[in-house]
């Protein structure tokens, strides 16, 4: 077909949404794409979680207690990462979705929006399932030594990531994308420092760890902690901490998104 | 002067006649938006039937809001509004397939390239065009690798385009596809907007050329402060909009009286100055045809017979003011 002679009939009207499955999937897909493409975000999500982990892991800066560094470090290292991705990039991507006109294009399409946000979380867990790998093999590298329930850690990430996602969310939903951009980040500046990643919550004023250890942050890395320095079984403290930040975040994100 | 609404076109004025048993593509009955104290569109009735159909108003008339009311993003404070049957908030999910949207701007992931975004939104469908025959149609293949932020205006006018037909719809909103196009490119999408039409695809499109609609639509709505002021063909809408002009010279005192008999009704004609006469009025060939054969008849040579018909933007500006809008 060349642009002089176009095939009468080419365009005649066959409209249909694709399957419910492969929409999803086919939308998951290109969002991680979109994401491993992103060279801030890979700094976010990739580099700064294994330069921290390598760093604090080799060059005695703070006290970790006893035992090896990275076995301190490396839960706190997983947990930031959740962090990276389902809080800071979700909401920086979808924040820049929202300001330019992708969620209102997509909003036109066959993809009902609880599809959107299905594939969007699909995305979010394979970019975590990545940086799991590579940061557990690094640590391992480093001479880490993990113990635990494997159940329990996948069931904190996984009610980690819906917390961080809620809040990410909310704030995409309801900021500029340069507010969003902004806040994002020292959010997660913040939450490095004070969530109990790299620098242990006892080094905190007594007042201060009881309001800390509340944190999304700080429940993340402290049960993951428990699990896989400590060998706990079920921190169920923890993951009640969780799931209130993820009832809470989800519903005020679900309530208060705006899609243009 | 405010004129009624004239009236909507009969079907078979449309190239697809014989469509005209099934229900109107959209109908739109006291349609009322507000945003806050504005009253956006103000109980605005309109029908759309298969073709295209051109959408027109100054800035703030309500245009926008009114195709998004129909697109399913905003819900109505009032009136109803149905598309291909369809409510477009409460059977959003049965419409939006059947529905292809051009944005004005955005839209597409910053970092996608075209080919790509192009390629995603078509596996959303069921039955997509074929996205390689597409991108050549569009001249879109040039864009190679670049990604959506770094294209030129026009390659992301041509992409936004593209992405509203590649689902093979059966209804496409264009908001001001052209706007910002080079002639050539202007050209190529108004070639693409007429194949659609040939291929059986409904087209609802908003513009600010006026040689746009007239050159391809097969109804025009005007619509302003928030109504549909005017409706009906661009040739309707300039016969009937306003009047229009013939001129011509001869001889000086020719018999004015005369030739009024020889017209209909309600057609003027006077002589400005001698030898320059002005007929007003429905100008249509068989009052070309009566002023040349009074000329004939009384040896007069009508010399530089000129036709001024009004256009689409003279109606336009006659309806809804010169004055610039804020």
């Amino acid at each position: 077909m060349s642009a002089e002679t176009p095939t009468a009939g080419t365009y005649a009207p066959k409209p249909g949404a694709a399957p419910m499955g492969r929409m999803i999937t086919a939308q998951a897909v290109f969002e991680t794409k979109m994401l491993l493409r992103n060279g801030e975000q890979l700094l976010l999500t990739v580099v700064i979680p294994s330069l921290l982990l390598v760093l604090f892991s080799t060059v005695d800066i703070i006290d970790t207690g006893s035992g090896d560094a990275v076995d301190f470090l490396a839960p706190g290292i997983l947990a930031l990462a959740v962090m990276s991705t389902a809080f800071t990039g979700q909401a920086i991507s979808t924040g820049f979705e929202r300001r330019y006109g992708v969620l209102k294009r997509l909003g036109t399409s066959p993809l009902p929006r609880w599809a959107l946000m299905t594939a969007k979380t699909l995305s979010v867990l394979a970019i975590e399932v990545l940086q799991i790998a590579l940061l557990t093999a690094i640590a391992f590298g480093l001479g880490w030594s993990p113990h635990g329930n494997p159940l329990s850690v996948v069931l904190l990430l996984i009610l980690g990531t819906a917390a961080f996602s809620g809040l990410g969310l909310l704030m995409a939903g309801t900021l500029k994308a340069e507010a969003t951009l902004a806040a994002a980040n020292l959010v997660f500046l913040l939450l490095l420092v004070g969530g109990g990643v790299i620098v242990p919550l006892d080094k905190f004023p007594d007042a201060a760890q009881s309001v800390l250890g509340l944190l999304p942050i700080s429940a993340l890395s402290d049960g993951l902690r428990d699990v896989l320095q400590h060998g706990a079984g079920m921190p169920w403290g923890n993951l009640g901490i969780l799931t209130v930040w993820s009832v809470l975040g989800l519903g005020v994100a679900a309530r208060f998104f705006r899609w243009e | 002067m405010r004129s009624e609404p004239v009236a909507h076109p009969s079907p078979d004025h449309h190239p697809s006649s014989g469509r005209f048993a099934s229900p109107p593509l959209i109908q739109i009955t006291g349609l009322v938006k507000r945003y806050g104290s504005k009253t956006a569109v103000d109980g605005l009735d309109l029908k759309a039937s298969a073709g295209i159909t051109a959408v027109l108003g100054p800035n703030g008339a309500g245009k926008t809001t009114t195709i998004e009311t129909c697109e399913g993003y905003r819900k109505p404070d009032a009136g109803t509004v149905r598309v291909l049957g369809l409510d477009p908030v409460r059977e959003a999910a049965a419409l939006r397939p059947r529905i292809g949207v051009m944005l004005q701007s955005g839209g597409v992931y910053s970092g996608a390239r075209a080919d790509e975004m192009l390629r995603h939104i078509a596996k959303l469908h069921a039955h997509p065009l074929d996205v390689d025959a597409l991108i050549e149609r569009l001249g879109l293949g040039s864009c190679g690798r670049t990604t959506y932020r770094r294209l030129s205006g026009g390659q992301q006018q041509r992409l936004a385009l593209a992405l509203a037909v590649v689902g093979r719809p059966e209804l496409v909103f264009l908001d001001e596809p052209t706007a910002g196009l080079d002639p050539q490119a202007r050209r190529a999408t108004w070639d693409l907007v007429r194949e659609l039409r040939a291929d059986g695809v409904s087209v609802i499109l908003t513009t600010h050329h006026m040689d746009e609609a007239e050159q391809l639509a097969d109804d025009v709505a005007i619509i302003d402060a928030g109504k549909v002021i005017a409706q009906g063909s661009p040739e309707q809408l300039c016969k009937g909009g306003a009047e229009n002009t013939l001129r011509f010279s001869g001889r000086p005192g020719l018999d004015i009286a005369s030739l009024l008999k020889a017209l209909p009704m309600d057609t003027l004609a006077a002589e400005l100055t001698p030898g320059s006469y002005r007929v007003t009025g429905t100008v249509d060939p068989q009052l070309l045809a009566t002023v040349t054969s009074w000329c004939a008849q009384h040896g007069v040579m009508p010399d530089r017979i000129s036709v001024e018909r009004h256009t689409l933007e003279d109606v336009f500006l006659e309806l809804t003011g010169k004055e610039l809008r804020g």
